[in-house]
Parts: C-alpha cells; structure tokens; sequence
C-alpha cells in the first residue's frame, strides 16, 4: 500500500507540468489583452506598452513560462495583474467557501443517494424505485441555475428560511455557517444525487442476484445486514468511482452556483480573473483544480484497494 | 412418456420410505434400517410412531412456476421424509425442480414461484406457515445450507472468519471471544490448515475445496438438525469431491445431522445416499434405499438414467492405430510469466515436455484436474495460443513456430467443440450462418455452404429447417449438436473436444457421445477428447493421457491405463472417482 501510494504519487508530478504548460500556452492563444484591459478605455498606446512591460508581457514566450515554471517549482504562482496579490494568498482567501460548499454537497449526496439507490434495488419496481427513478429524470434534465434561482425564490424570498445570498465563514460558528450554505449545496446537490442514486441502484441490484447474497439469507441474516454487509459492501467499488467523478465535476460547476448565490469562493474569482484577463490567476486557479482532480483520483483508487481485496496494483 | 409418479401410486399420506419399506427389506443389501409399517393420520402427518425421527417432512408440495412459463409447476405433489442421521439424495437432471424444492424449504424461492400446496414440516413445525422472522431465524440455525460453486457463494469482500462470525453473532448469545474459538475449533474440524490464517483470508486467497470446506463449517456449527446440501461437490475435481463428500459423511454421521443432498450424479449418489427420490420435470418418479433404485429401478426413466451412466472401465480393447500419425506432438511446453519492473519475476509451467500421437479414426483422452493443463496444450495445437517450446506436426505440415497468417490453411483441418454450449454460440447470430461462417472464410460459395449446412443437420439428428433460428431456443444438448455441426462444416481431419459433454446432463451426455462416436467411424475423424470425467473418458477413448500439473505422468490404451494404472496420481485419481465399486443396475437392464 505504502509503495502504492509513494508511486502513484510520483506519478502525479508529470501530470501536473503537462498541464501547467496547457494552461499557460491556451490563455496566450485566447485574444484579449490584459495592459489593454487595466489600462482602460482612455489609454494610450504607450500607457499599455509601459503596463505590459511592467507585467512582463512583452518577453518571449517561452521566457515568460521559463519565469513562471521557476517560481511554481518553489511554490510561487506569480502575482495578480488585477488585484496586485499573490496568487496562492488569493487561492487560499476563496478556498474556505468553495470547499465548504463542495464538501457540504457531497455530504448531502452521499447521504441522500446511497440510501435511497440501495432501498430502491432492494424493492426493485416498487414505488420507491419507481419515485426515485421519474426524480432521476427531473434531477437531470434542471440546469442547475435555474434550480437555484426557483429555490431562492421560494425558500429565501416567499418562506424567509435562507439568507438569499452570501457566506459566513467557519470561524464565525457552524449555525450562520451552515444557514448560508444549506441552500446552494441543496441545488448543487440535485443532480449528484441523481446520478449517484442510479448508479447505487444498479448495482446493489446486481449485487442482490449474486450466489453470496443467497448464502448470506440461508443464514438467517436480518435483510439490513443482506443489505449493507454484502450487497452493497460488493457494490460500493463502481459507486466510488462515480462519487469520485461526482466531485471533480462538482468543482466545476461552483463556478456557476457561487454566481448565483453571490459566494466569495473560487468559483466568482475565477470568472472575475477570465474577465479581467487575469493571466497569473487564471493559470493558478486552474492548476489548483487539476491538482484537485488528481488527489480525488489517488483517494478513488486507495479506496478501491480497501472496499475491495481481490484488488491489488 | 414414462412419468408415473410416486404419489400417484401411493396413498398420499404415509412417508415415501415407508411405502418402499417393504421392498427395501427384501433387498439384503438395503442400508436403511427397516421402517415401521404404521399408517399415518393423513391430517397429522408431522406426528405418531411412523415418523419418528423425521427431521424434514414434505407433504404433496407443489411449487407454481409464473404464468407463461414452460410448464405450471416446478415442483408438483413432491411428499418425502429426511430422518435424523440420515442422507436423502434428491436425483434430478437439470430442470428437475431439485433445487426447486431445497429453496422451498429453505423460505427462499423467487418472488415470482410461490408453494401452491402441500406442507413442509420439520420437526412437528409447519415452516409454511411460520411468520417470515421466525422462519429466518430457524435458517443458519436449524437448517443450513451448502451450495453448488464454492467460487460465489461466499462474499468476497469479507474474510472467511467474519462470514462465521456474523452468523454466530446473529443466532447466539456468544462473546466475540467465544465465536473466534468456536470458528477456529469449526475450520479445524472441516480439516483446514492453519485455522487462524484462514480466519484472516479472503476467499479468493482460497481454493475451491478450501472454500467449500469454509461454507461446510459455516452450515454446521450451529449443529443444525438439517443440512441441505445443493450440488456441493459439482464445481471441484475429482479428488477433491472425494475428500468433501466423506467429510460430509463423517460430520453427518457424528453429529446425526438430517442431510437432503441434491445431485445430478449418479456416482455421488452411490457413494452417499442412504435412500434416494428421482426427479424428472418436477414430479416424483421414484423414491426408496439406495440400493433398490440404483439397482433395481422400477421406472423407466430411472432406468434410462442409470443407463447413461458411463461405466468405469473401458468396454473392449481400442482398436490400435499404427501407421503414420495424422497429428503429433513432440516435447510441447508453455510457460507463462508475470512480474514487471517492480515485482519479482514469476513463472509458471502451464504444460511441459507434452509428446503424443494421433491417427486417423482414433480418439486419444487427456484427463487431469483443472490446472492440469489439458486445454492449455488443446488451445496450443490450434494455436489460440502460442506454445513456448515444442514441435506440432498435423500431416506434412508444421504447426510450431509459423506465423498466425500461414496456418489459415491448418486449421481448417482442427476444429474445436467448447465446453459451455451455452456460452460458446453467438447468441445474436442465427445457427445457419454461425455454421456456414467458417466456409464462407474459405471462399465456399454460399449456396453450396448452406446445402452442406442441411446435411450436417440431418448428420446430428436435428432438423435442417431449424437453421434460421437463434441458439436461444435450444437446449444444451441441441446445442453442443449445432456446435458439432459447425466444426464439422470445414471438413476437419481432427477434431477437439474440450470438456464438450461436460456441461450436458447424463441422459443427453450419453446421445452426444454416441453421435461423436457415429461420425467418427463414418468420417474417420481423429478426435482429441480432453474431459475431468474419467468415466467419459474410459468409455470413449483408445487411448489417454493423464495429466498433472502441466506433466503427462502416464499414457497408454484406456484399458491398461484404467484398468491397472501404474502411476499413483492415477490410482488416486481413479479411486476418487464417486461411486467407483458400486455396481450399477446398468448390466442388467434394457433400456425401453
């Protein structure tokens, strides 16, 4: 396990620079200037000239990733054009709500949908089944903002029971915390929820046909032992997976539910920097999120070889 | 057809074995005690003198299969008695409704077959009538249950301990303490080394006798009154079989457990069965000691089964085959290796130093336990895979070391028979065209391929005009048929057969292998016929190669090698085999 993880590791640093350079090569072949953008509209030339020299934006392309590659070997993202701060300070000031959310989401999900999947397999075409099946369809089919504006507009404005937009920190007590965060991670949910009830559905369903599930009732076992002790215990490998491609997904679409719950997270910094042609925090927000991806990769795997012993690497 | 039951001839209510009592007790070597005569109360059928000693009682069952299904029931009027310290072998073929019967018992038939009549009792307790907890807390405790594939019928993602604990946990009142030493004191009387590792194993770190040794314990530490026992030895070899079927015995006989054994296999049956009930498409055809239906069967379909039962030892001496050999095989070796960049190199002999001939018209065996090697060096001579080191030699042509390419020719000369027809048709692929496929790769023209299709049919025994359908609407037996046809379409020199009647009940195993036969002499085809079966294999071969281990350790006629085997896996090979030395009634019948 310990030489698994040590590789896998390893593994990890190629895929990193492969993207650092993607990254850095894409934003310089989308047009828009950034010294034109924080010049502004009243600019002359040569103001934007002066700004891009001062940016370093008028060096050679590969000097430019040559500057940029020594300060991320030493952990350094550059600074912001935009708000003249480091880059890794400004991740680390939005990384508390985005990962709130995203962690409170997936909680509500799993919760959520590992239950009902398994109930609905174990009474297959009953009613719950059936429910849980037209809800998939719905779960689906909502684009996710247009979920949370109907949310907001019925549990915010109409019922008063959440704040309509904002966040409160951690810091400030589980109570605000958990009340500004509730609504978004409910609508973000939805859709994992969804997904994560099907797949657990199919295959606890799988599992209830196989030859130890019979062995397990010929021991008089109660059904909710049948249950979570060998049906879903076999099933749960293809549903890690999927909760694992849950959460790379999930930290996508923050970009779009912060924007519309108003949160100061990733998500709206993100689009703040694409707006404001932000190279250094573009580059350094999305290098994040592909480390993000890797490390839920790694844990999928390191928890394929714990749910499941025939499975060794 | 020749299905008068049982319970049609006797009264309904007293116990099968008491109806055959009478004749059992002629029968000198009858092993079951003699029962008492007294008639039983039709309405108390659980209770009085007669049966006493009746763990399990079934009366007039019947199980309704859904509505659109073959036939209206699975099991239908099925009435027998297990007693204590008792083995009851329920004999059945494939869709016999044996397994039907033991889940009934169990409270674990489908959602879709429900008892439509009759009661089981065990003890003086209906369970039909017993509310769905309590019956499961008589499952695991009272009634245990082994099971046919050792390979899935345990959890794979739990050790071995845990699957005996939470049993023990469920059903006692034990400390966690208790449970480990009695699950520990349970692998040591199943005979399992190292208990405490086993403790700690997952299943698939086992194998398959090790793991039905695991379910044995697990269905009989709680001492339950009843152990049915659902084809428990049909997925292990042959020497394995031997050894769990006498720990079966001895535990049973120490413990007076009531067993219902559930079997195919007439060997097994004569090797455990105290009495016997014959199933055929859900009804009792027969039921009394052993010995009596083994030997002196009444009905007729109990005849016919006996009589497909390939005795031990080869009929004739082969015909000897001389002259120049069709096929030949010198020193034939595979190795496979794993390992990569971190790991230690591992190698492992599939098949080594592997030398025989075959001649036109002659049927030479390769018999060995699974790992043995046997199909290794059959998928090697048609090259599915490439052998390590070797010469293979078919006529004067060179099957080793050719490219793939430039065997074209070759291997329409060797064809192969699979084991599974079920697995080995494409189900989405009409028979027809799965027969003509191979011609129509060598340039016959369609027409052509097509007629020869039509008469490969009428040369199995099965109807040219069902050509244009899908293999789903065969059974088995039609199956390896079809699967006989379409090897047959490329005019092949040798023919493969590997494991090909394994999967076939004995009835059907037995029409099979006499068709092979029949083609063989009209043909003069060189088959290559690589079975576990040893009885298949002595009424069938010239001549055989026992394998092990990827070895050859003995050859020669099927006489010689069946009859006085020099080579000690041999004999332990054939002492293994059930039901070795008990003579079946098959010399003295005619088959109707």
């Amino acid at each position: 396990m310990g030489n698994f993880l040590l590789k896998r590791i390893i593994a990890t640093i190629p895929v990193m620079i492969i993207v650092a350079i993607i990254v850095f090569t894409l934003i310089r072949l989308v047009p828009g200037d950034p010294a034109a953008v924080i010049a502004g509209n009243m600019a002359t030339n040569e103001d934007i000239a002066r700004i891009r020299t001062e940016l370093g934006l008028d060096r050679s392309f590969l000097t430019q990733l040559g500057i940029w590659g020594k300060g991320l070997i030493m952990g350094d993202l550059g600074q912001s054009f935009f708000f003249k701060k480091d880059v890794v300070g400004l991740i680390g000031e939005r990384l508390e709500p985005t990962m709130a959310l995203a962690f409170l989401t997936i909680v509500i999900t799993v919760l959520v949908a590992v239950p009902l999947g398994t109930l609905a397999a174990w009474r297959h075409g009953g009613w719950l089944d059936r429910a849980l099946m037209g809800f998939s369809v719905l779960g689906f089919s909502i684009p996710v903002f247009v979920l949370g504006y109907l949310l907001v507009y019925f549990f915010s404005l109409k019922l008063d029971w959440f704040p309509v937009q904002g966040y409160k920190p951690f810091a400030n007590g589980v109570g605000p915390w958990l009340h500004h965060l509730l609504l978004p991670a409910f609508t973000l949910s939805i859709v994992y929820v969804a997904l994560i009830a099907r797949v657990t559905r199919a295959s606890v369903a799988e599992a209830l046909t196989e030859d130890y599930v019979r062995t397990a009732r010929a021991k008089g076992l109660p059904e909710s032992r049948v249950l979570i002790k060998h049906a879903l215990a076999n099933a749960a490998v293809p549903i890690i997976t999927v909760i694992g491609i849950g959460i790379a997904l999930l930290i996508g679409g923050v970009v779009v539910t912060e924007s519309v719950f108003s949160i100061p997270g990733l998500g709206t910094l993100t689009v703040d920097a694409v707006l404001a042609r932000d190279f250094p925090v573009i580059q350094g927000v999305i290098l994040f999120f592909a480390f993000l991806y890797v490390m839920v990769n790694l844990l999928v795997d390191v928890s394929y070889l714990i749910l499941d012993p025939r499975i060794r690497y | 057809m020749t299905t008068p039951t049982t319970s049609a001839v006797l009264p309904p209510s007293p116990l099968v074995g008491e109806g055959l009592g009478e004749r059992g007790s002629l029968d000198s070597g009858n092993t079951v005690a003699p029962h008492s005569t007294v008639p039983l109360s039709p309405t108390l059928p659980h209770e009085g003198g007669g049966g006493k000693g009746a763990v399990l009682s079934v009366r007039n069952l019947s199980v309704a299969l859904p509505v659109g299904a073959d036939r209206p029931f699975a099991a239908d009027n099925i009435s027998f008695d297990v007693k204590a310290g008792e083995i009851l072998c329920l004999l059945g073929e494939s869709g016999s409704g044996k397994s039907i019967i033991s889940f009934a018992v169990m409270g674990l038939l489908p959602d879709n077959v429900r008892v439509s009549a009759g009661e089981i009792f065990l003890g003086d307790e209906n369970l039909l009538t017993l509310s769905p907890a309590a019956l499961r807390g008589k499952r695991g405790d009272d009634i245990a249950m082994v099971f046919q594939e050792p390979m899935t019928a345990l959890n794979p993602v739990m050790t071995c301990g845990d699957q005996l604990d939470e049993l023990l946990a469920e059903h006692t009142q034990l400390s966690a303490v208790e449970r480990k030493a009695k699950t520990l004191a349970m692998f040591e009387a199943v005979k399992l080394p190292e208990p405490d590792r086993i403790f700690t194993s997952y299943p698939h770190q086992l194998s398959g006798g090790q793991r039905q040794r695991i379910m044995i314990a697990m269905a009989l530490i709680l001492e339950p009154k009843l152990l049915i026992a659902d084809e428990p030895t049909t997925a292990l070899d042959v020497t394995t079989q031997a050894e769990v079927l006498a720990l079966i015995k001895t535990l049973q006989r120490e413990r007076g457990t009531a067993v219902l054994f559930i079997t195919h296999d007439m060997g097994v049956v004569a090797e455990i069965a105290d009495r016997v009930v014959v199933l055929q498409n859900g009804k009792q055809v027969e039921a009394g000691s052993k010995d009596q239906v083994l030997r002196q069967p009444r009905e007729a379909y109990t005849q016919m089964l006996i009589a497909s039962v390939p005795g031990t030892e080869p009929p004739a001496e082969g015909i000897a085959h001389d002259g120049t050999a069709l096929l030949s095989v010198v020193g034939l070796g595979k190795t496979y290796s794993s390992g990569g960049w971190f790991q230690k190199k591992r190698t492992t002999e599939a098949a080594k130093g592997v030398s025989f001939t075959l001649h036109p018209g002659e049927t030479v065996g390769i018999v060995g336990e699974s790992g043995s090697g046997k199909s290794t060096v059959a998928r090697c001579i048609t090259r599915l895979i490439d052998p390590t080191v070797g010469d293979m030699q078919l006529g004067s042509t060179r099957l080793d070391g050719v490219s793939r390419d430039s065997l074209k020719l070759a291997r329409k000369r060797i064809q192969i028979i699979f084991q599974d027809p079920y697995r080995s048709l494409d189900p989405r692929q009409r028979v027809g065209e799965a027969i003509i496929e191979g011609p129509l790769n060598f340039g016959v023209s369609r027409t052509s391929a097509m007629a020869r299709a039509r008469e490969l049919m009428n040369l199995v025994r099965l109807s040219p005009d069902v050509l244009s359908r899908y293999p789903n609407e065969f059974s088995g037996g039609q199956r390896q048929r079809i699967s006989i046809a379409r090897a047959l379409a490329l005019d092949p020199e040798v023919l493969i057969c590997d494991e090909a009647v394994s999967a076939l009940d004995v009835s059907v195993q037995a029409q099979v292998l006499k068709l092979l036969e029949e083609i063989q002499s009209q043909l003069n085809l060189a088959i290559l016929f690589i079975t576990h079966d040893l009885r298949v294999a002595a009424q069938i071969c010239d001549r055989v190669l026992v394998m092990q281990r990827g070895e050859v350790v003995e050859q020669g006629t099927a006489r010689d090698v069946f009859i006085t085997p020099k080579h000690a896996y041999t004999q332990r090979l054939l002492a293994s085999a059930p039901g070795r030395g008990f003579e079946f009634a098959t010399q003295h019948i005619a088959v109707p």
